[in-house]
């Protein structure tokens, strides 16, 4: 917790102020009945006259003004520590989650961080509000309350102290008790959307198999089985109200019958019944609002630890001493490389050693999961391999600066992910300072000048993850991104899937018509890479044939098989 | 006008939420009963208390007798009001709950009855919280706000009656008061819903954005956009304070300000009661020319433990109002999947048992009326012959498929089947005659064999494993963790694996036709060669459609359809098109070129 701190330091004063000032309007508040019981013992009972009656009248006004502003400040500060705290943790959090590597980011999460940075930040930063308005506040005037009623009359105030712990029982109880059917609810509704997004999703197969009957059934059951757990819901918390309700006014009822024997003894006024009573209803309102400062604080706790967890990862990849390209050596060398990935001891990569020449065209070929993506994310280190060397132009990528080494590369990732904002600004993360002929150009070589100059150009609006572009015409956006900056090193991994084959093989091409381009083409299909100088066929990890494409044809089974599934009728 | 509309609508919700409460009459009902006793138990409470407190006048003088008797019935109502209460919350439950059920249901119903179109031109993600989110909306607002403004303006009413009672110059000082405290409130709310929905625009451009950035995280490393990417995150969050702590602190407002209002009220009342206490000699009130009944200090108990529970269902009020707002724009938008049009599943024409002769006769389909897409085509196939679809992304393929198996219903021209009209016979008899394996394979969070036995209940444990030896499942599902009985999760499954079931689950039901559309991109060659093989088995004797990817796939078809920008461009065999040299000719030597 102590961390946390920090992001609060700018706001220190407002930190002690806050609370102080809740402070004072709690303890005006709890003298507020007392003030009451004087005006009438003195004023009604004893005659002091209307004169006192007004004077006492008057304190209560003021008393309620002062309280009043005091509490408008305490607001204030609260709104301010809090929502700053919140952005400073924020801020904080996703520049920490931009220094982690992939091995990290596998490990979290994308989504969890998401809700971690969103969901759970928020959930803190409405902890600190609540401490700063109230944690001062509703504790002081329950335990105020019963010190009060101490010394009015130690007897009745012992009364009003166990109905104080009646409550919280009560109130403990049934959170404890709803607490379970609660998290049952969440599953039970997870079901509900569940069934019901796949009923959108699975529109067509409900239709055609015209099981329409079934679907309803099925929901029908998820509705039903969140009925039952959500009436045993509402049976146990109905108890909740009626039941601290009770006890409070049992409690009054014997005050006023033990006060009876009180005041025919002259040991008790009138007035001090009243203020009893009185202090009786604040010590209701007060525990209600520590039991849901209990439950607020439960679950900003397990944000806390779930944000903790974020800032505890850090980043496996370090920083190289830095080192100059020998552009004479070859551009990637593998040396006796294994890789597995975090969590696992399976191997995704084993024993690969290969080299690329400089201005060469390579392919890697194999089935799904056999590491061939694997294989180009460790160029640009995007992970470190576990054994062997991998080098680049000469140097181990662990002696490069990681951002210079990952300048030397494009890459067009399997997913094809743009951001909102446009077409140039997408491309711009290629070469942030490109020229208007040079964004045309890559468009060019991409194949997407195209639909792009169709529609609005460069500055044509892209929507979040480029959902208003379709999967082919990303994926070519992509392209494009990646060869903007004119990388030394091009790295498809299996980028073209959704092209068809004529702007498939148009857009290598282009490619291949570039100028000292090293390129390296992942792909599933046999036809992408079929005119690359060497040919890497890797199978479990383990490179199962290299050559060229007639050489493996001969001599690589798995190759020829791959071939001979997609493109039978070329034989 | 506008707001006569809105009237109107809210009218129309009104009546046809009534409609869904009417099975659960008996819980309404009872509901009602049991919030009149809660809150006239309540108030009378106070009244007997104060007149206990009247019977202890000072030492020595204390009437036990009434004692007693107050406090005794002070405890019986007590007892009775936490009854009342503790029933009403039950009928409230009881009634909010099965209510949300039978809504939910009731959209759910309709939502496996629209048309495709209305799945297609929908964020899923919409229609789904309205199933979910909205329902609950709605019963919360509806049910707890209208209980809460029931027994709320019940309570106000009965305290009215009985401050008048007993003194009408201090009732008379709190009704005046009171509007201040509700003026108060709604000048609060006022800003805080501004601000607030101020900040919610800003919250959801932060999430949007750290939703976007992280979910593509490893392609911001890559190209080394962190600093841009925490830069622009950092400002949108600056914004976010901004606005942030005003909206907190405006919602922050409401509790003091209420406090405030309250202290000034029982102020009021304090001072009031005392003076008039004090002028009651005798057991008579004389102010100025007005006499009233005699003033006690039980009394003045009785109005300040009133005026604290006479406020309080006015600062719930606005609370309510927003609540009842929200729960109409919440029904609205539950009852427009209600509303929605369904399918038009009916029809006379019983076909039966089919061969498989399809017949397309001159027919035109567009999406949108101003860019036609399908004109005039015409298509004859003969029973058991394989169809294949070929041409480049975003052609048209899926629209033919779309309107074969009459997801979307033609504009002009008809279908035949085995001679049949297909516009004459019943939807979903018509459906079942096809087979449909798609490239999104769908299949549903349940059990393997439940998903494999999707098109035939009936099926038994042995008949689904043997369709999934027969499409190469059987392997995989045994290596799962449960086997058939494992339940199916979202990425337990390679997407070739989830085709592969797909084909298993076609093979079950064994439709007389089929739908194929092989998947592009990212299955394994193993698999792939497996789906080939099943997709070749599965077609014999069957008339089949394919949409191809890759060509290898249709050299034997009977029929390839060619297909661009809409329309069927060229169609013949594989043989017929290459002579032909055209656009078939183009696609098939581009696959092989570098």
């Amino acid at each position: 917790m102590k961390r946390y701190f920090k992001y609060l330091k700018e706001y220190k004063l407002q930190c002690i102020l806050g609370p102080l000032s809740k402070w004072i309007e709690a303890a005006l508040e709890l003298l507020v009945p007392l003030v009451m019981a004087n005006i009438i013992d003195v004023g009604v009972v004893e005659r002091a006259g209307i004169r006192y009656v007004l004077a006492g009248g008057g304190i209560m006004l003021a008393m309620g003004a002062v309280g009043f502003l005091c509490a408008l400040f305490c607001q204030r500060s609260a709104s301010i520590v809090s929502q700053g705290f919140g952005t400073n943790v924020r801020d904080a959090l996703f520049r920490h989650v931009n220094t982690l590597s992939h091995r990290e980011l596998d490990k979290l999460g994308a989504s969890s961080l998401v809700t971690r940075t969103v969901n759970d930040v928020n959930q803190m930063q409405s902890a600190v509000a609540m401490i700063i308005r109230l944690v001062v506040r509703a504790p002081f005037i329950a335990v105020g309350s019963v010190v009060l009623c101490l010394v009015i009359d130690w007897q009745i105030g012992l009364l009003v102290a166990a109905a104080a712990v009646g409550v919280g029982l009560v109130l403990w109880v049934i959170m404890q008790k709803t607490v379970p059917y609660y998290a049952k609810n969440q599953q039970k509704l997870d079901r509900l959307t569940q069934i019901a997004g796949e009923n959108l999703e699975g529109a067509r197969v409900v239709r055609a198999f015209a099981t329409r009957d079934k679907e309803r059934a099925r929901f029908d059951g998820a509705a039903q089985d969140m009925l039952g757990n959500s009436l045993v819901i509402g049976r146990i918390s109905a108890f909740l109200n009626p039941l601290t309700y009770a006890i409070i006014n049992f409690g009054v009822a014997l005050i006023l019958l033990w006060s009876g024997f009180k005041v025919d003894a002259g040991v008790l006024t009138n007035g001090e019944i009243v203020a009893l009573i009185n202090y009786m209803a604040q010590i209701l309102n007060a525990m209600i609002v520590i039991s849901n400062l209990v439950s607020l604080f439960t679950k900003a706790h397990a944000s806390m630890n779930r944000v903790s967890e974020v800032f505890d990862t850090q980043s496996s990849i370090v920083d190289g001493p830095g080192a100059a390209c020998d552009f004479s050596a070859p551009a990637v060398r593998l040396e006796n490389v294994s890789f597995s990935y975090a969590g696992t001891k399976q191997y995704s990569l084993q024993d690969i050693s290969l080299t690329v020449p400089r201005g060469a065209t390579v392919g890697i070929i194999g089935g799904t999961g056999s590491g061939k993506s694997t294989l180009v994310s460790l160029l640009p280190r995007l992970y470190d391999a576990g054994e062997g060397r991998v080098e680049v132009f000469g140097h181990d990528v662990r002696d490069y600066a990681v951002a210079d080494l990952r300048a030397l590369f494009g890459m067009v990732p399997q997913s094809a992910a743009l951001f909102s904002g446009t077409v140039r600004s997408n491309l711009l993360w290629g070469k942030a300072d490109a020229s208007e002929e040079e964004v045309q150009a890559a468009l060019r070589v991409a194949c997407a000048d195209g639909f792009v100059n169709e529609q609005g150009g460069p500055d044509r609006p892209v929507g979040e993850s480029g959902r208003n572009f379709s999967g082919g015409q990303r994926q070519r956006l992509t392209i494009a991104r990646a060869v903007i900056g004119k990388p030394p090193i091009l790295i498809l991994d299996d980028s073209c899937s959704a092209l068809d084959f004529a702007t498939d093989a148009k857009v290598r091409q282009n490619i291949a018509a570039l100028e000292g381009v090293t390129t390296i083409i992942v792909s599933q299909r046999a036809s992408s890479i079929r005119g690359a100088d060497t040919i890497f066929v890797l199978e479990d990890g383990r490179i199962a044939g290299a050559g060229k494409h007639e050489e493996l044809y001969r001599t690589c089974g798995l190759y020829r098989e791959i071939c001979d599934s997609q493109t039978r009728a070329a034989q | 006008m506008k707001n006569n509309e809105k009237k109107a609508l809210r009218k129309g919700i009104v009546r046809r939420l009534t409609g869904y409460v009417r099975p659960y009459k008996g819980y309404a009902v009872a509901a009602a009963v049991f919030s009149v006793f809660y809150v006239a138990f309540t108030l009378v409470g106070p009244v007997l208390y104060g007149f206990a407190i009247d019977a202890m006048i000072g030492a020595g003088q204390v009437d036990f007798a009434a004692v007693y008797a107050m406090v005794g019935g002070f405890a019986g109502c007590v007892l009775l009001a936490s009854l009342a209460q503790k029933l009403l919350g039950n009928c409230v439950n009881a009634l909010c709950y099965k209510l949300v059920r039978d809504l939910r249901r009731e959209a759910f119903d309709h939502l496996t009855d629209v048309r495709i179109k209305y799945v297609d031109t929908h964020a899923q993600g919409d229609v789904i919280a309205r199933v979910v989110n909205d329902v609950d909306i709605l019963s919360d607002g509806l049910l707890q706000g209208a209980a809460q403004l029931f027994t709320g303006v019940m309570t106000i009413a009965v305290t009215l009656v009985v401050m008048f009672v007993i003194n009408y110059i201090i009732a008379l000082a709190v009704v005046v008061l009171t509007p201040l405290s509700l003026f108060v409130a709604s000048a609060i709310t006022k800003r805080t819903f501004k601000s607030f929905s101020m900040q919610v625009k800003v919250q959801g451009r932060l999430a949007a954005h750290t939703k976007e950035m992280i979910g593509g995280q490893k392609t911001v490393l890559l190209f080394g956009q962190q600093e841009g990417s925490c830069r622009r995150f950092e400002k949108i969050d600056a914004e976010l304070y901004k606005i942030g702590w005003r909206a907190q602190y405006y919602s922050a407002l409401t509790n003091p300000s209420t406090r405030f209002v309250n202290a000034v009220i029982t102020a009021f009342v304090c001072v009031l009661g005392a003076v008039f206490c004090v002028l009651s000699e005798g057991g008579v009130l004389t102010v100025g020319a007005l006499t009233l009944g005699g003033f006690t200090v039980g009394m003045l108990s009785v109005f300040l433990s009133y005026t604290n529970q006479y406020t309080k269902p006015f600062n719930e009020i606005s609370g309510v109002v927003t609540q009842l707002q929200n729960a109409f724009a919440s029904a609205a938008r539950v009852f427009e999947i209600v509303d929605e049009p369904g399918e038009r599943r009916g029809g006379s024409a019983h076909i039966g048992k089919v061969r498989g002769d399809i017949r397309v006769e001159d027919a035109s389909f567009s999406y949108d009326p101003a860019r036609p897409l399908i004109e005039h085509f015409d298509l004859n196939v003969k029973a058991g012959s394989k169809v294949a679809i070929v041409g480049p992304t975003g052609c048209g393929k899926t629209t033919l498929i779309n309107l074969l198996m009459r997801f979307y219903d033609l504009d002009g021209g008809r279908i035949f089947v085995d001679g049949t009209d297909a516009a004459s016979v019943p939807l979903d008899e018509y459906r079942k005659l096809f087979g449909m394996v798609l490239q999104e394979s769908f299949l549903a969070g349940e059990t393997v064999a439940w998903n494999i036995a999707y098109g035939r209940e009936d099926a038994t444990r042995e008949q689904v494993e043997a369709a999934a030896k027969a499409a190469y499942c059987d392997f995989f599902i045994r290596n799962l963790p449960q086997g058939y009985d494992t339940v199916l999760k979202a990425d337990a499954l390679s997407q070739g694996e989830r085709q592969l079931l797909c084909i298993a689950r076609v093979m079950l039901a064994d439709p007389p036709m089929l739908i194929l559309d092989e998947a592009t991109s990212n299955i394994d060659t193993m698999t792939e060669m497996r789906i080939q093989k099943a997709f070749r088995k599965i077609m014999q004797g069957r008339t089949s459609f394919i949409v191809a990817h890759r060509l290898s796939t249709i050299l034997d078809a009977d029929l390839i359809l060619v297909m661009n920008a809409g329309s069927v461009i060229e169609q013949g065999t594989h043989a017929e098109l290459m002579e032909k040299k055209g656009f078939y000719y183009n696609l098939y030597n581009s696959q092989f070129a570098h």
